[in-house]
């Protein structure tokens, strides 16, 4: 919510952003560049920590566990592109699968469960829309507030049951494979690419990127802020309802607390793919190399049985040191 | 760029693929997967495992998740599958949502014990449960603890975890069928069953409005430790220790205070120490051929006599619970 | 100026009386349906609910004011409770007010940790704080080993403070709530540094104009904020009579932020009273004391804490539209 003020201030004198820079240096700085050498590291590390790690049937099985977190953070790399922020995602994930469950057992049929699921992530995402678009209200606490609010109503829906008895094709979509490979894992390939296509050579991919840099420039140049703004709040509630599908079919089962804490593993990807926090810098390559690192990361302690109070103790720093890294070289490199 | 990298990833990760060498092992190795970390219940539950391996010359490790969340374990359990461990001993945090996985480490011929309490329902995902005590006896159990310590007279209510915890509905169940059933306790009114969620503030909170709901509040039953914590704090707050008697499930270290204060003259549990120590031999015992998993089966175990495999293959390491007041409090230490 | 100034004073008056008349009009509602509800007992309840929030709000509702967030306070609390009863269990013979002034420095550090980053790096205090909750709760996972400090190593007189005290028997840390809250109303309102930071919120861009040294007045919030969550968390260990890592202070930055945005602190910076906050905290309190008294699920608490931050946050932006627009500029360039 603040500091924005602050980024702007820091921007070097244009001079000196008007050097040209060698071209290996453009590219070894850039934070894709250090994302995939994090992830380099990071691999080894953890072969070295554990002989059981190195093994890419496992790797991509663990991939299943944080798929639904990185299929978010896709979307949620776009929407801080723009310079918003939402929390909410892993709460919206836990509402839409909890209606999904309590739609199933009121008996209106998987297709029917799904719709009532999607549809409810739509409406979510638009509520949150409205909240800041109509209202003019900063995303960052509006979305604290449908945070709290979205998983307080799947609590009062869902109850603290456990909701499953689905059939059996619904569930186990982590364990279906095509060459060996676990559906999700496929789907996260084709979902990045084509994100990363219409956010790096469409047009509108150019004015979510011109809205985070200037949002006043990006209204005089004639962009339409407000409804893109408003597509990427929906896409934002619609990406989380699909990864509550998603999770409901890998568990079996949906419960109120679905993905709890999830928002902070959403905002770590995109922290470490290298998306500027404020917004008009980031790339979905980015935030694909980052869930892979996340992944790594995680499985590498657990399959090592490094103690989770460790895990946790790094997982904060990583986001901490994300963030100041990757600013330092947003600010370094001002095109 | 991102064609580039997909493929340098790929690459990188065959060269991997080779790098994975089944670890050849000598002894038994038993991995059990807590509800979370942080919960003091546990670390005596871990000794008894600890103990008994020291004894049988297993390998044991204790992992667990940061929060007791459905899926939490998941990941913990697919790592044990990787490092091909031969038990998992899991306190299950949800009784569907670990199906999958539990049933993939069962086709890779790793034991599956339920420990402390069950996955009810889907008792097909897993080989057995070790439970402390006969589930069904708990509820009738702590009325006429409770019952002994007002004289069989006056209102009681019940503070319990979450609406759905699927053990303590269970108890519940047992107790209101007692209260309805048995004319010992026929001058006892339930007046209120309220939940306060295993979390210290709800729970206080729901204690707090029971004794200003119910001014003739004679007795709480808490059957969870936090539940019975908070309500023992309350009580001793409102100096209400004479009128209003605290009884439950809790451990001996979380009650010693109330104890010895007064605030609560008695509460129950059983032993997790055993728990552990249970599920050890009986592990070791099954992979080695000497025991066999069949309801009806009696096996040995040192310390706790003869142990029978009852129906659904669930397994109890003692028959009633345990009271501690303060004659024997001091005798514990988990 | 002063007229502008004096527009906003009177729609924040009329906030905290708004709160004031929600909270009348609640209790008799509620008094309705369970007369039981309408007693002292109910009023010992709430003021026993309260405290901790109270306090911890005070810190939080700075540092909106200031034009920042600070979402670590839960794991804060966390921190400093554990650390307080390690020492009484590690050194059974320090004396209970030990564990204030340990408790207090520590959140202090924890705080000025976050106040580093937050100004060294130029980041957003949101996702600075999001950090630290994880890493904060990770850190005191590790020092503690996981393990609860069981309820026997905590003094009785800490414990006593929840109960009683001299002063009419009302409970301690009931008095320290509203002291703190007191206290916080004389540094904010009276004195050169508290006005200082309404000016930074208000307009981050033109304080050092006036000669206001942003960072160290920024630095002073943060750590008084972990500070405060320091004090919330001694007062946990009082109240509770045990500290277990996984559980003390998980989501309790939600309660508090809940409770300030109620009270009417302005997101956008600049705009926060004392009184506002205090009402807010009772406010929520109340009404978490009223569910189990009107036998409503617990399960409805956390849905209705989300609902009403939403609907402060309108209530927020509808007192700016009225309000002076022009002095509350736009959160983001």
């Amino acid at each position: 919510m603040s500091g924005a003020e602050d980024a702007t201030t820091r921007t070097p004198p244009a001079a000196d952003a008007a050097t040209p820079r060698p071209r290996w240096q453009v590219i070894l700085v850039r934070p894709e560049t250090v994302t995939f050498l994090f992830l380099i590291v990071a691999t080894i590390g953890a072969s070295w920590l554990s002989p059981f790690f190195a093994d890419v049937r496992y790797i991509l099985e663990s991939f299943t566990f944080y798929f639904e977190f990185a299929i978010v953070a896709l979307i949620l790399t776009m929407v801080i592109i723009s310079g918003e922020i939402d929390l909410s995602a892993a709460s919206m994930m836990a509402l839409s699968a909890s209606l999904f469950g309590v739609a199933y057992q009121a008996g209106l049929g998987i297709p029917g469960a799904m719709a009532v699921s999607l549809l409810s992530g739509v409406l979510m995402g638009a509520f949150n829309g409205f909240l800041v678009i109509n209202m003019k209200l900063p995303s960052i606490i509006v979305t604290i507030g449908t945070l709290t609010l979205f998983r307080g109503l799947a609590q009062v829906i869902a109850g603290d049951k456990s909701i499953g008895k689905f059939p059996a094709w619904f569930i186990g979509i982590d364990y279906r494979f095509v060459f060996d490979v676990p559906i999700p894992v496929i789907v996260f390939l084709i979902v990045s690419l084509i994100l990363g296509i219409f956010l790096g050579t469409s047009a509108i991919g150019r004015q979510i990127y011109q809205i985070g840099t200037s949002p006043i420039a990006a209204r005089h140049a004639g962009i339409r802020v407000n409804r893109i703004k408003y597509g990427l709040f929906i896409a934002m509630g619609l990406v989380s309802s699909i990864a509550g599908l998603l999770a409901a079919s890998r568990l079996a089962s949906v419960r109120y607390d679905l993905a709890t804490g999830g928002e902070l593993q959403m905002v770590l990807i995109v922290m470490l793919g290298g998306t500027y926090i404020f917004g008009g810098r980031g790339t979905i390559l980015g935030t694909f190399l980052a869930a892979w690192l996340l992944v790594v990361i995680a499985t590498g302690m657990t399959v090592a049985n490094i103690p989770i109070n460790a895990q946790l103790t790094v997982l904060g720093l990583l986001l901490i040191v994300s963030i100041i890294a990757t600013n330092a070289i947003h600010v370094r490199t001002q095109r | 760029m991102f064609r580039k990298s997909l493929v340098f990833g790929l690459a990188l990760g065959v060269s991997m693929a080779s790098g994975a060498a089944a670890f050849a092992q000598e002894s038994l190795s038993i991995v059990f997967v807590g509800k979370n970390t942080g919960n003091p219940y546990f670390d005596s539950l871990v000794q008894g495992f600890e103990d008994a391996c020291d004894v049988l010359g297993c390998e044991f490790e204790f992992v667990a998740p940061a929060t007791a969340e459905a899926t939490s374990q998941i990941p913990f359990i697919t790592a044990q599958i990787q490092r091909r461990v031969d038990v998992i001993a899991i306190s299950p945090n949800s009784p569907d949502a670990l199906n999958q996985v539990l049933d993939r480490a069962r086709q890779r011929g790793i034991l599956v014990l339920s420990v402390n309490g069950d996955i009810t329902g889907s008792e097909e995902f897993r080989d057995a449960a070790i439970l402390p005590t006969d589930f069904e006896k708990v509820g009738s159990d702590q009325v006429e603890m409770l019952g002994s310590l007002i004289n069989y007279e006056g209102e009681i209510a019940i503070l319990s975890a979450t609406t759905e915890a699927p053990d303590q509905n269970k108890w519940i169940v047992g107790m209101n069928e007692a209260l309805e059933n048995n004319p010992k306790y026929a001058k006892m009114t339930l007046v209120a069953t309220v939940y306060g969620d295993d979390q210290p503030e709800k729970s206080t909170t729901e204690a707090e409005a029971l004794l200003s709901t119910y001014p003739n509040l004679r007795g709480i039953i808490s059957p969870t430790t936090v539940g019975i914590a908070a309500s023992a704090q309350v009580v001793q707050s409102a100096n209400k220790a004479d009128q209003v008697k605290v009884t439950g499930l809790g451990t001996p270290n979380q009650m010693r205070p109330f104890i010895k204060d007064g605030t609560v003259e008695a509460f129950q549990l059983w032993s997790p120490y055993n728990e552990g120590w249970l599920a050890s031999y009986f592990a070791v015992g099954l992979k080695a051929g000497t025991i066999v998993n069949e309801v009806g089966a009696t096996f040995e175990v040192p310390n706790l006599g003869t142990i029978t495999i009852n129906e659904l293959n669930s397994i109890n390491t003692q028959a009633g619970l345990t009271t501690f007041n303060a004659d024997n409090i001091d005798d514990f230490n988990f | 100026m002063n007229r502008i100034t004096g527009v906003i004073g009177a729609l924040l008056r009329r906030r905290a009386a708004g709160i004031a008349v929600m909270l009348l009009i609640f209790s008799l509602v509620v008094g309705l349906i369970q007369p039981r509800f309408l007693t002292p007992d109910t009023l010992r309840i709430v003021m026993l609910a309260i405290p901790l929030i109270m306090v911890a709000a005070m810190g939080q509702m700075m540092v909106l004011v200031s034009r920042h967030v600070d979402l670590s306070m839960g794991s804060m609390l966390g921190f400093t409770a554990i650390v307080a009863g390690m020492v009484f269990r590690d050194f059974p013979d320090v004396p209970w007010w030990v564990g204030f002034i340990v408790a207090i420095s520590t959140g202090a550090v924890l705080g000025l940790f976050n106040g580093l980053v937050v100004t060294i790096f130029k980041l957003p205090s949101i996702i600075v704080t999001l950090g630290t909750l994880s890493l904060f709760r990770g850190v005191l996972f590790l020092i503690s080993d996981a393990r609860q400090v069981d309820p026997q190593f905590i003094p009785s007189a800490l414990i006593q403070m929840s109960q009683t005290s001299p002063v009419f028997g009302i409970p301690g840390i009931v008095l320290i709530a509203f002291g703190v809250a007191f206290l916080t109303y004389l540094f904010l309102d009276h004195t050169r540094l508290g006005r200082q930071i309404y000016a930074i919120g208000s307009n981050p861009a033109a304080a050092p104009l006036r000669g206001i040294r942003v960072v160290p007045v920024t630095l002073l919030v943060f750590t008084l904020s972990g500070a405060l969550s320091g004090l919330a968390g001694i007062m946990y260990a009082s109240r509770f009579g045990y500290v277990n890592p996984s559980i003390t202070g998980v989501g309790f930055e939600f309660t508090v932020i809940a409770a300030v945005v109620i009270g009417g602190a302005s997101i956008n910076g600049g705009v926060g009273t004392v009184l506002g906050t205090v009402l807010g905290v009772i406010l929520l309190g109340t009404v978490s004391v009223a569910l189990p008294i009107l036998a409503v699920s617990a399960f409805w608490q956390d849905a209705i804490f989300g609902a009403v931050i939403v609907i402060a946050l309108l209530i927020d932006r509808s007192v700016r539209e009225r309000g002076a627009r022009s002095v509350v500029a736009g959160h983001r360039p």
